[in-house]
């Protein structure tokens, strides 16, 4: 068995994965990934069952080392540098540390978290299925709090396994789609359209429980107190000072504010990863319209293993990745210090130009 | 000759879980319909349906969209709710310990001077009650209980504190709850009970279930901190009474 060693860590990376069900009726929140599709997506390159546990990391940079063996890993979700013992590796891809290797990567764009799979997962306890870390609830496995520098997460070694990486849709833009209710009536028509016609901010107050929006205040008909009711991922509560909370995985499983809307299963992640202080804005779907984009965003989730493709030894050809820069891709394709290739690169190989984003200089 | 039921109102929350409100108020009749919809859906599952949650006056019931859709769970639900309350359901009766007052509950004596009576008074009049598990909610075990004696109704603190501590027996509004984890609560503490409703590693770890009934007894500090270390050590201590 290998080890991953946390050798450096900012706050809000824990060990996430697709969360527990069934114990809300307890009190029991079911907390898991913030990013439902980035931590499949990682753990797709890793080989992995989709919502096997992994490493949400915060927006901050980390670096982990492999210790006892090599340790093979993938990357998604909010691009960040990447660098495994002074190699650039791309994002959205698998990579192996060998034994002693340090992967370290720097602050998330364009997104707040990233997810790093471990080949075979990681060796814990499960609570109610689940080794997602609850710290209120004293709930996570290894460790039922956030990750700590000194940390050491025991996994499988590595396999021998080509790298990979996964060819990802391009980042949907565009208003965050709710679905209004379950108490809308408790607020004027001019108050819910200067909802959804306002623009928001996440509050850099937020955490894993609730994003706390700023913008316009929003006014209740008959006062903030109802009895308490069900909470889900996604439901925006308009407490007394009339600034919304959109309760996250680690919410309280009741809650009694009015809850105006709720974001759509297709746009949770979405909404989770806007990094605090960027602007965005709510537009109402209608249930029909949620529940087909929910099909289709479980469409996507099984699609992923389709999504795979090898990656070959390769030099960087500067040229198609500025070329897949300007195509569309969230980041800066090459970044000082590391290399970096956005993930819309690789939909270059279908290019009827037939450039490929990756020169083979080095093996000819 | 029950009255009719009134159907329960559908509300969207979000597009995989459903609110199936039977009141908006604390209303034991809602909430004996809530717990009623709850078994049902325990003993006749719905395909798709993941996880149900029960409120004081509403079942929040989870789901898969991919599976069934808002339409079709909805006529289901209220199908199931449109069915006649059962006569009776067995529950289970629970007895559970409470040092009351002083350390344990430093609200006591402040909740007897609003009320103009003794803080003994108080103590009778909680442990007379015969309480039904409302809901379970907020945070893990902490169980709120409906049936609180109305001459013990009282409007919430205005300044919440933020730590109270775990085991806490409190009173709020026409409820009277169990707390089982340190946190935050804007209600009045009268005492402290070593049972924890919520304990990891133990069988089982949630002890109460939502329809269970509650009632309390006085036990003194030393007995307190006897049971708390047995209850640390993972015993229930709360007395599981023969139905």
């Amino acid at each position: 068995m290998s080890k991953l060693v946390v050798s450096a860590i900012g706050p809000a990376s824990s060990v996430q994965d697709g969360g527990r069900v069934g114990a809300q009726r307890y009190g029991l929140t079911p907390s898991g990934a913030m990013d439902r599709l980035a931590l499949a997506a990682a753990n797709c390159l890793a080989g992995n069952a989709l919502f096997a546990p992994g490493i949400e990391v915060g927006p901050f940079g980390v670096a982990f080392t492999a210790r006892d063996g090599a340790v093979r890993l993938g990357l998604a979700g909010a691009p960040r540098n990447a660098d495994a013992a002074g190699r650039g590796i791309a994002w959205d891809t698998s990579v192996t540390l060998a034994d002693g290797e340090t992967l370290k990567l720097g602050m998330a764009r364009g997104g707040s978290f990233s997810y790093l799979a471990i080949e075979g997962g990681i060796a814990g306890e499960p609570m109610f299925g689940s080794l997602a870390v609850n710290a209120r609830a004293g709930l996570g496995s290894p460790y039922p709090r956030p990750l700590q520098a000194g940390d050491e997460l025991r996994v499988a070694a590595a396999s021998s396994a080509a790298e990979r990486r996964i060819d990802l849709p391009a980042a949907a833009g565009g208003p965050i789609r709710v679905v209004m209710g379950p108490q809308d009536d408790e607020f004027a028509r001019d108050e819910i359209d200067l909802f959804l016609g306002s623009e928001w901010k996440i509050s850099a107050t937020s955490d894993r429980m609730g994003y706390r929006l700023e913008g316009p205040v929003t006014r209740h008909l008959h006062g903030h107190n109802i009895v308490s009711d069900g909470t889900v991922n996604g439901s925006i509560q308009i407490p007394g000072n009339g600034q919304p909370i959109v309760l996250m995985p680690d919410r309280g499983t009741s809650g009694g504010y009015p809850k105006i809307a709720t974001v759509i299963t297709a746009d949770f992640g979405r909404f989770a990863q806007i990094p605090a202080g960027t602007g965005f804005r709510f537009k109402a779907v209608s249930m029909a319209e949620a529940q087909a984009e929910a099909r289709k965003f479980a469409e996507l989730l099984r699609s992923l293993p389709n999504r795979l493709r090898p990656i070959e030894s390769f030099d960087l050809n500067i040229d198609a990745l500025q070329d897949a820069n300007v195509a569309g891709a969230a980041v800066s394709a090459v970044d000082a210090g590391t290399w970096q290739i956005p993930s819309p690169a690789g939909a270059l190989t279908q290019d009827q130009s037939g450039q490929r984003p990756y020169s083979k200089r080095t093996r000819t | 000759m029950a009255a009719p039921l009134s159907p329960p109102r559908l509300l969207p929350s979000g597009d995989s879980a459903i609110t199936v409100e039977f009141s908006r108020n604390i209303d034991d009749a809602a909430n004996r319909r809530v717990l009623a919809l709850d078994r049902r859906l325990a003993r006749e599952p719905i395909a798709g349906v993941t996880e149900t949650v029960p409120t004081y006056r509403s079942l929040l019931v989870h789901y898969d969209p991919t599976q069934v859709d808002f339409d079709a769970l909805g006529e289901k639900l209220l199908e199931l709710a449109h069915q006649p309350l059962p006569r009776s359901e067995k529950t289970r009766r629970w007895r559970v310990p409470v040092a009351y007052g002083g350390e344990h509950g430093i609200d006591l004596e402040d909740v007897a001077k609003t009320l103009r009576t003794t803080p003994d008074d108080i103590v009778a009049r909680h442990i007379a009650g015969d309480y039904r598990v409302a809901m379970i909610g907020f945070t893990p075990g902490w169980s709120y209980l409906s049936g609180l004696h109305e001459s013990l109704h009282l409007p919430r603190r205005q300044n919440p504190r933020l730590l109270t501590p775990a085991g806490t027996i409190s009173i709020g509004g026409v409820q009277t709850g169990i707390q089982c984890l340190a946190g935050p609560s804007g209600w009045h503490l009268l005492g402290r009970t070593p049972v924890r409703t919520y304990q990891l590693h133990r069988d089982p770890i949630f002890l109460l279930e939502p329809g269970d009934r509650v009632s309390f007894y006085v036990i003194d500090a030393k007995t307190f901190v006897e049971q708390d270390r047995a209850a640390a050590g993972g015993e229930i201590i709360a007395e599981l009474m023969a139905a």
